[in-house]
């Protein structure tokens, strides 16, 4: 990792004029980027505030996050890495979002996202290296301002400080802003480190906690509108013709409106657009979304798993290897679609004047929501403003590379010629599709004399996300989507079985299905976990000693044993208590879990999650142990309860009653622990959610001699065998 | 036992009954339809007097307004938060006087002239509720959306004392939901204020 970046001036702009005096630095750092993004993008002619930080001189230092807080607490993070370079007063720190723009594009990725667990890892030397270059300048401010050598300041707090001398950075910005930026900053050391790596309470915990925050749903206007949407019963129909006059009557209701996705009501307030919605009367061309019915799905699944698909790796022979006289252990697996069903449902607040639109709402992808709105309206994208809320949870929901909730009100404030907040009910948003695919897994594995695997042939067979968008590149339906297959490709458990087989069929859907928290690995993770488990067993081993045995990565084996050790594994439990246990990679991190679990009177408890987590340098470990303890919730919810089904088309689930959420009451103890390590740094968003799943399925077989290959859990699946 | 009426499994139990009747046959659900406007209000707009955070609020709403909807739209006071509208998630949670109530499944019409506490009426001036402070100090939350809901539930829970014991207070903390799974982070909060 370099510890210096050179800038040029060229990349440095300044806006100070916009915020009637103070330092504001921006700059854009190619380092590491992917997609070439020529000058001409239209988002370089966006507006751009462009910065980073900015310093006023009352001393507060702006922070603007190129990345959206959605919960995962990177309002407070990125924050962090830039105070600890700038030296700044941690209570005169405010955050805002970035609006869409060059700067702001993902070092890795080359757009403007959040998501794939990589805000800290990607930022970390971007906004480290943005705090340490204000810092150089005001050092050189103050140096002047206090007539020393720039080599005799120190700073603290805030201040440039010469002996008994001091003064403010809020004093000096102005005085900064018109130095030339220095092509190199040096970054502190590790050793000197004063936020880095120390627990820090969240920057956006007053707004939150006082109902100050502003989600997309808060945002309010004068004359707004408020728009709901008649949806068609399924996915892909088309309104046929509809009839507005009784829905017209409603009092309140200012328009209706038919766009491509449906009919909108727009109305004064949400209860008379939803009253108007119930009345309309709608024909619809259905299309071939009404053929969708779950359980033929998965019959169709079973048949495709056993025909040739894309080989997304092979070595050896394994069908040779697994007809001769071996022990082997073959078994299906089947996933249900899974909705994101974040707390705040789906909404976006859009008005249009002449030439110019501007959208409120709460997006993983602000960048290109602003261009797919451009493109719909002809304007150029820099006559759309894109102003990103909080976002009340998103787990990838909010991340639509259709733009389609966005798209959507754009369509209705066109249509309208209305101020308008669409907002979507729970049911419209349980029920309006991108889920988790559904996926079925067929796996036969062969076992060595030794009883590690020998042989291993593996089907997939799920709808593809990569294949449906162009977000990252062009589709390529000849190769396997690696967002499909990642969790077993490249699993470590793999590497060294001579015969193997891993293929994939990607069947085309009119479902739209979309990247969920830890994406693949949410079933891929389970079926690894859950195989090596039976394996273990089938060979007579303790499942972390054979997960000892198999693994060579030294950070697997960090979070495994470091997990087993704090949940006592192989310790006496209580009576009817059961452990089990699993280790997964994902997003550049390593999550290891056991959980201790009890059946009583035919119900599933449990009790605790003991968690260990190798992602490197944690910046805040506060942070990433918030994130392990909602990723076991979430995990948990959808091993349980999880489930959207299809009858004709038609998703069954409307609403919390029945897509239900893990509570309170049903919540397992949890413990995290960090590995202390030095190794590159991953993620922390997602990966705490392949292993908890496997985990409890583990225990389960442990307490029941039962293996739990569909999910979610059935009552079934908790009596002894 | 007045308490009982706002319990999760009350709640849990109506909702679900209306979830029941949206799948019953056309006719019976008609005949549920047609009962529905003969026991609620008539329509029609009326000017509804509302005490919400010691603020008297005087406003013209259809009495079939929900106290949610019309914390939110009219009084646009939006830290009470919508996420399901069907008493499902506990988001909505305010206090009537002093208890909690859904104010989803709350008709605005209904609570006239009783206090009604919303989050944004429980500090004292700048001095935050022990409750909002110990949310902050315990990452009580994480994308913050059902935060509101679960402050004015825990503060709730910690007054009609059912803080003696972790299960206990996850007992009374269940009706509401966080998606993000802060319920560790809640939980210490509310032994810390009860403490």
């Amino acid at each position: 990792m370099s510890e210096t970046t050179s800038y040029s001036r060229r990349n440095f702009l300044k806006t100070g004029g916009l915020l009637s005096g103070g330092l504001v630095l921006s700059f854009f750092i190619p380092a590491g980027a992917k997609r070439f993004v020529p000058d001409a993008d239209p988002l370089s002619n966006a507006f751009q505030p462009n910065a980073y930080l900015n310093i006023l001189p009352d001393n507060t230092v702006q922070v603007i996050l190129a990345h959206v807080e959605m919960g995962q607490g990177i309002w407070t993070t990125l924050p962090m890495l830039i105070a600890e370079e700038l030296d700044c007063d941690w209570s005169k720190v405010t955050v805002q979002h970035a609006p869409p723009g060059k700067p702001y594009l993902h070092t890795a990725f080359g757009l403007q996202i959040t998501g794939g667990s990589s805000t800290t890892y990607s930022e970390f030397d971007r906004y480290r290296n943005a705090g340490a270059t204000a810092r150089a300048m005001l050092v050189e401010a103050g140096a002047k301002k206090l007539g020393v050598s720039p080599a005799s300041c120190r700073t603290e707090n805030g201040y440039v400080i010469a002996g008994d001398k001091r003064a403010s950075y809020g004093q000096l910005a102005n005085a900064a802003a018109a130095l030339p930026v220095p092509q190199k900053v040096q970054l502190k050391d590790k050793a000197n480190w004063k936020l880095i790596g120390k627990e820090k309470n969240r920057l956006d915990g007053k707004a939150k906690s006082d109902g100050s925050a502003i989600f997309g749903l808060d945002v309010h206007f004068p004359g707004m509108l408020i728009a709901v949407v008649a949806h068609g019963p399924v996915f892909g129909a088309k309104v046929r013709s509809f009839d507005a006059s009784a829905a017209k009557a409603v009092k309140g209701v200012r328009d209706i409106v038919q766009i491509p996705t449906g009919v909108a009501v727009v109305a004064d307030h949400f209860w008379a657009a939803k009253q108007a919605r119930d009345l309309l009367q709608i024909q619809w061309n259905l299309g071939p979304g009404e053929a969708i019915d779950s359980n033929s799905l998965l019959e169709d699944y079973r048949r495709l798993a056993n025909e040739k698909g894309l080989v997304a790796e092979q070595t050896g022979n394994a069908a040779q290897a697994l007809a001769g006289n071996v022990t082997s252990i073959q078994a299906e697996y089947t996933f249900p679609y899974l909705a994101h069903a974040p707390m705040e449902p789906l909404n976006c607040t859009v008005k249009i004047s002449d030439d110019h639109c501007e959208i409120w709402t709460g997006t993983q992808l602000p960048g290109g929501d602003q261009q797919a709105a451009a493109k719909l309206l002809g304007l150029p994208a820099e006559k759309v403003k894109v102003n990103t809320t909080f976002l009340g949870g998103a787990f990838g929901r909010r991340a639509s590379p259709t733009a389609d909730f966005v798209l959507e009100a754009v369509e209705i404030a066109r249509a309208s010629g209305k101020f308008i907040k669409m907002v979507w009910t729970r049911e419209d948003d349980m029920r309006s599709g991108y889920y988790r695919a559904a996926f079925l897994h067929k796996v036969h594995v062969g076992l060595g004399a030794n009883g590690f695997p020998a042989a291993w042939q593996h089907s997939i067979v799920g709808q593809s996300i990569m294949n449906q968008y162009t977000l990252f590149g062009p589709p390529d339906k000849s190769k396997p989507d690696e967002s499909s297959v990642e969790g077993i490709k490249d699993s470590a458990y793999l590497a060294d079985v001579p015969d193997k087989l891993i293929q994939l069929q990607s069947p085309e859907l009119p479902v739209p299905v979309l990247w969920w928290r830890s994406v693949g690995n949410t079933h891929t993770g389970y079926v690894m976990e859950t195989m090596i488990d039976e394996l273990a067993f089938a060979a007579g081993k303790d499942p972390v000693a054979y997960r000892n045995s198999l693994l060579k990565s030294k950070r697997h084996l960090a979070a495994l044993n470091l997990a087993a050790e704090k949940a006592g594994w192989g310790k006496p439990l209580p009576a009817g208590h059961y452990h089990g246990v699993a280790v997964h990679e994902s997003f550049r991190s390593y999550v290891a879990q056991v959980a201790e679990i009890s059946i009583q009177n035919g119900q599933l408890r449990v009790h605790k999650v003991t968690c260990a987590i190798d992602c490197g340098l944690a910046v805040n470990p506060d942070g990433v142990k918030s994130q392990m303890e909602g990723c076991v919730i979430f995990a948990l919810t959808a091993f349980l309860y999880g489930e959207i089904s299809l009858e004709k088309g038609r998703v069954k689930q409307r609403n919390f009653h029945d897509y239900k959420m893990v509570r309170m009451n049903e919540a397992p103890a949890i413990e995290v622990h960090i590995v202390d390590s030095n190794e590159q740094m991953g993620g922390a968003g997602e990966p705490g959610v392949p292993p908890v799943a496997p985990a409890i399925a583990n225990a389960i077989f442990a307490a029941t001699g039962k293996r739990v290959r569909q999910l979610p859990l059935q009552p079934s699946d908790l009596v002894k065998a | 036992m007045e308490k009982q009426k706002y319990s999760r499994r009350f709640f849990l139990g109506t909702s679900s009954m209306a979830a029941a009747l949206a799948l019953v046959p056309s006719g019976i659900k008609a005949f549920y339809q047609d009962l529905k406007t003969r026991l609620l209000p008539v329509k029609s707009i009326q000017t509804l007097s509302l005490i919400v955070n010691k603020k008297t609020y005087t406003v013209k709403a259809d009495t079939r307004t929900t106290l949610l909807d019309l914390l939110r739209e009219e009084l646009e006071l939006t830290g009470t938060k919508k996420g399901c509208d069907h008493g499902q998630c506990g988001a909505c949670t305010v206090h009537v006087n002093g208890e909690r109530v859904l104010s989803c499944l709350t008709l605005a019409a209904m609570v006239q002239h009783q206090p009604v506490t919303t989050i944004e009426g429980l500090a004292e001036g700048d001095q935050l509720h022990p409750m909002q402070q110990a949310f902050i100090e315990c990452d009580g939350f994480q994308c913050g959306y059902c935060t509101p809901g679960q402050i004015m539930s825990a503060v709730a829970c910690v007054n009609e004392g059912h803080t003696h014991s972790v299960e206990e207070i996850k007992e009374f903390m269940s009706g509401n939901l966080c998606r993000c799974g802060a319920y560790n982070g809640i939980v210490e909060s509310i032994q810390k204020v009860a403490r």
